[in-house]
């Protein structure tokens, strides 16, 4: 038997379909170009989608107000709660309102080098295009974004950029967009233009004659396992974060919809491309189930320090100031505590692990605000900050006016996700998928402020004008839900139920969980290297034999199941980890988020090698524990010319 | 800290439901509630019975899914969510009584799982603002008052967690409701829509099986978000102006 690790190299991807000419006329040539659906024609379509998020919400509500049918679903008990809603800091859009010098020309190139030059240009290109439509629905639909005191809507600068071209509606950004987009589908619900599935997971695709033709879906509640047909199928269930199992996703997030899809001969882009965000409240203890956020702008007036002797257990306020060090300010001059996300995620790391960190388990460095506040007076920092502080109270009982906030790095965000063509279509024709859950626009890296701007540009204006060209070419013949393909997929996906409930073992969906994002998080977290990496790969198929011996899922398949809704996702996290891993073990670069501790700068910085390794890794599915194929689509950069990153 | 639970347990929602007792120790005071709840749940997986049912996600205090009464108060004793209430507000060796939202318009689907889907019937009666995607003029034509923006901002805040019904002797929606007319009428992109859209939402709430309000505002002491109990006020007001 070959070993997992033996992948082999598939055929390239020659084309992603983008059109070529001038970069600023791809996006009309393709609209041009796409086919139409006489609007007469339209509800004879049904179009799934899954996920109610920023990309999913905009999309179903585009699509049934074109006249599609739509029907929709998501695993929460209303679309209004997708994970979009927990977004705090803003949107970017080329708006140029601030006349500081932004353009659309300035958002792509800023997006493309944030990204590490491991984007498709075409597509971000795209994005930064439509970034400035969306604000103009967004306000359109009601959002309260905040305003000037002549009435204009207010911008700010966000995530290092040196334009102010993020929109924000105080820290509750991405509840006002997704409320935008949830209301602009409930008004296509109450229509009956949109069938709306709420608590109803998605666990398996059906694809008949090579095409995505359904989805088999779980009724959490009766725990029905039934079959759903349609035309296409989009997937907008966003990122695979929780894998870690702690992560500031929210519980319920899960890879399942695009993992089974892949499964189902959707490629896998880039799974190592994982963000890793640099202030989020440490843990503080074994009971930890979340991580939770706190906005980047608190780097713009806190210090970050750790002691600089190692088992430091002294109160801060005891250490004198010559015995603190403020590392980003020692180590990285020009930027100090405004680095980017990547670079303060790992010195972070790398002070916890001389043992200099600080708080319970020595898993967090310290973010001042004392000079702020001797400088500003503790009303401006108030003014400022006062939210944040409130929020960071409440969960650790510490005033942060006289106590440093204690902070740590945390999964946030991943980049990687269902490869995707310039339609947004994947591998598996008629199966699209958008927002988080494809890897399209952010490369290694993602900006600040800019997966609302992707999600809702997916949503509302890229996908509604692909969908209708493979609509009006592909018309199809019904599938009929006795078809053996959709029969096949319901029976594998119940026979994984029944397989679960049987085992009746003696740990529970948790336990295992938290094994295998402890494992990820030390050996695939922010510093990589082939060592772990080889450990964690090992370590994944025995967690995995062990997870079938002696998991524990109490109760029945016919009820509302919690345990089984979290075994059942394991499933594909175990896969997905091993992934993870191979893709992290092949690219032996480092961009972005990907940090291979081989692959650095003589000062220690991370080096990416544009010569081996400028594609997007797109993954085959071959089977569990199978050696994957490799599908390299080759980037090119004709706008944008790669450069080494220096933060010094 | 050892902690005595009465939880309300109910395998379905027509199955009768009662309050069950356990025990569980080695709580820390940095516990969020819910995770209090996932100790008691390991603990009685291992055991081989169910773990108790109930809805949770983003675990920071803005999805909403998250809400059980606890010692007969919405949310608990701390004006927060559920996941962000911790256990310091509590003492070793107390007893919690934790049940779901009681309302008729919440049916119980188990445990402390209820079924708040007329919120989302409420919202698709009006509580939206027609325009569809592709048709917005530039977002600078219109400009709205800063202050017109806050106090939308301040109404749009809500997170549809249920906590007014479930605090409210009534069990009625008008603060639910309110907070998204209040939102949606003050700005001038919702004011061709202002009048329809108040008496689509109020007849919806009245047809979902809410109660009517007698101005006892527990739903505004109960709300995690602060949602002004003056909402309402104005929602009565767009609802008479309608009728004129």
């Amino acid at each position: 038997m070959t070993s997992y690790l033996d992948y082999t190299v598939g055929q390239p991807i020659s084309d992603a379909k983008a059109p070529d000419g001038p970069i600023e006329q791809r996006w009309d040539r393709r609209r041009f170009e796409a086919r139409l659906v006489n609007p007469a024609n339209r509800r004879k379509h049904r179009v799934i989608v899954v996920g109610t998020g920023l990309a999913g919400g905009a999309a179903g509500a585009t699509l049934a107000e074109q006249g599609y049918h739509v029907e929709q679903f998501c695993f929460q008990d209303s679309p209004r709660r997708a994970h979009s809603i927990a977004a705090q800091g803003g949107i970017n859009a080329a708006k140029n309102y601030r006349n500081d010098g932004d353009s659309v020309r300035r958002l792509f190139y800023d997006t493309v080098k944030g990204g590490d030059f491991r984007a498709r240009e075409s597509n971000v290109h795209r994005l930064a295009q439509i970034s400035v439509e969306i604000i103009d629905q967004c306000v359109a639909q009601g959002v309260p974004f905040a305003r000037e005191y002549g009435g204009l809507l207010d911008t700010r600068s966000f995530g290092g950029v040196q334009v102010s071209r993020t929109f924000y509606a105080r820290g509750q950004t991405g509840q006002q967009l997704l409320l935008g987009a949830y209301q602009a589908l409930s008004r296509q619900i109450a229509a009956g233009h949109v069938a709306m599935h709420p608590r109803t997971e998605m666990l398996d695709l059906i694809v008949v004659d090579g095409r995505a033709r359904g989805i088999v879906a779980r009724d959490l509640v009766t725990g029905e396992v039934s079959s759903h047909l349609a035309d296409a199928v989009v997937l907008a269930s966003g990122g695979y974060g929780n894998v870690f199992y702690l992560s500031t996703n929210a519980k319920n997030s899960n890879a399942t919809a695009i993992w089974r899809a892949h499964r189902r001969g959707a490629h896998f882009a880039n799974p190592c491309f994982t963000q890793i965000h640099p202030t989020c409240i440490p843990r503080s203890g074994d009971h930890q189930s979340k991580l939770t956020l706190m906005s980047e702008s608190l780097r713009n007036d806190g210090r970050i320090w750790v002691p600089r002797a190692a088992g430091d257990s002294r109160q801060p306020q005891d250490i004198p100031e010559q015995e603190r060090d403020y590392y980003l300010e020692r180590i990285y001059p020009a930027f100090g505590n405004l680095v980017p996300r990547d670079i303060a995620s790992r010195a972070a790391k790398v002070v916890c692990d001389e043992g200099r960190g600080v708080g319970p388990g020595g898993q967090g460095v310290y973010l001042d605000f004392a000079d702020a506040i001797g400088r500003l007076g503790r009303a401006a920092v108030a003014a400022r900050y006062g939210n944040l502080f409130e929020m960071y109270e409440r969960i650790t009982a510490e005033d942060p006016y006289r106590v440093p906030m204690r902070i740590y790095p945390a999964i946030h965000y991943t980049m990687g996700g269902l490869w995707v063509d310039y339609d947004l279509q994947t591998t598996v024709p008629g199966l699209f998928a958008i927002g988080e859950a494809n890897f399209s626009d952010h490369g290694a890296n993602r900006l600040g402020a800019s997966a609302l701007m992707q999600g809702l540009a997916d949503g509302y204006f890229v996908l509604p004008a692909t969908l209708t060209d493979y609509l009006a070419r592909q018309p199809g013949a019904p599938v009929e839900a006795g078809h053996p393909a959709v029969l096949e997929a319901v029976a594998d996906a119940t026979g994984l139920l029944d397989r679960l409930l049987a085992v009746d073992g003696d740990r529970t969906p948790d336990s295992f969980h938290r094994e295998l994002g402890g494992l990820l998080w030390d050996e695939c977290g922010m510093a990589r290297d082939e060592a772990g990496l080889r450990r964690a790969l090992e370590r994944i198929p025995q967690l995995r034999t062990e997870f079938w011996r002696r998991i524990k899922v109490p109760g029945t398949g016919e009820q509302l199941n919690q345990s089984l809704e979290k075994a059942n996702r394991l499933i594909d996290y175990f896969e997905l980890a091993e992934l993870m891993c191979l893709d992290a073990l092949h690219r032996t670069e480092s961009c972005g988020g990907h940090f291979r501790e081989e692959s650095r700068t003589p000062d220690g910085e991370a080096e990416r090698r544009d010569e081996e390794f400028s594609y997007a890794a797109a993954w085959e599915f071959t089977g569990t524990g199978s050696a994957p194929v490799l599908h390299r689509e080759q980037l090119a950069f004709e706008y944008v010319h790669p450069t080494q990153r220096s933060y010094a | 800290m050892n902690l005595t639970l009465r939880i309300w347990r109910q395998p379905g929602p027509d199955a009768p439901g009662a309050l069950t007792t356990y025990q569980v120790g080695g709580i820390s005071p940095e516990m969020s509630f819910l995770e209090m709840l996932d100790t008691l749940n390991e603990e009685l997986i291992l055991r081989g019975e169910e773990p108790v049912a109930f809805d949770h996600d983003c675990r920071e205090g803005i999805c909403g899914a998250c809400g059980m009464v606890i010692n007969g108060r919405a949310h608990g004793p701390e004006r927060t969510t559920t996941c962000q209430l911790h256990m310091r507000h509590f003492s070793d060796g107390d007893t919690i009584d934790v049940e779901p939202w009681r309302a008729a318009a919440f049916p119980v689907v188990r445990d402390l799982v209820v079924d708040r889907s007329a919120f989302d019937r409420v919202i698709g009666s009006g509580g939206y603002i027609t325009a569809p995607t592709g048709s917005a003029p530039e977002a600078h034509a219109t400009p709205v008052p800063k202050e017109t923006a806050d106090l939308a901002f301040e109404h749009a805040e809500c997170i549809g967690c249920g906590a007014c019904v479930a605090a409210c002797p009534n069990g009625s929606a008008m603060l639910f409701t309110a907070a998204k007319v209040v939102h949606l009428n003050l700005l001038p992109q919702g004011a061709p829509e202002r009048g329809s859209r108040v008496r689509g939402m109020v007849a919806a709430m009245d047809a979902e099986g809410f109660g009517g309000c007698t101005n006892t505002g527990e739903c505004a002491t109960a709300c995690p978000k602060g949602i002004p109990l003056s909402g309402i006020s104005v929602l009565n007001r767009e609802y008479l102006r309608s009728l004129r």
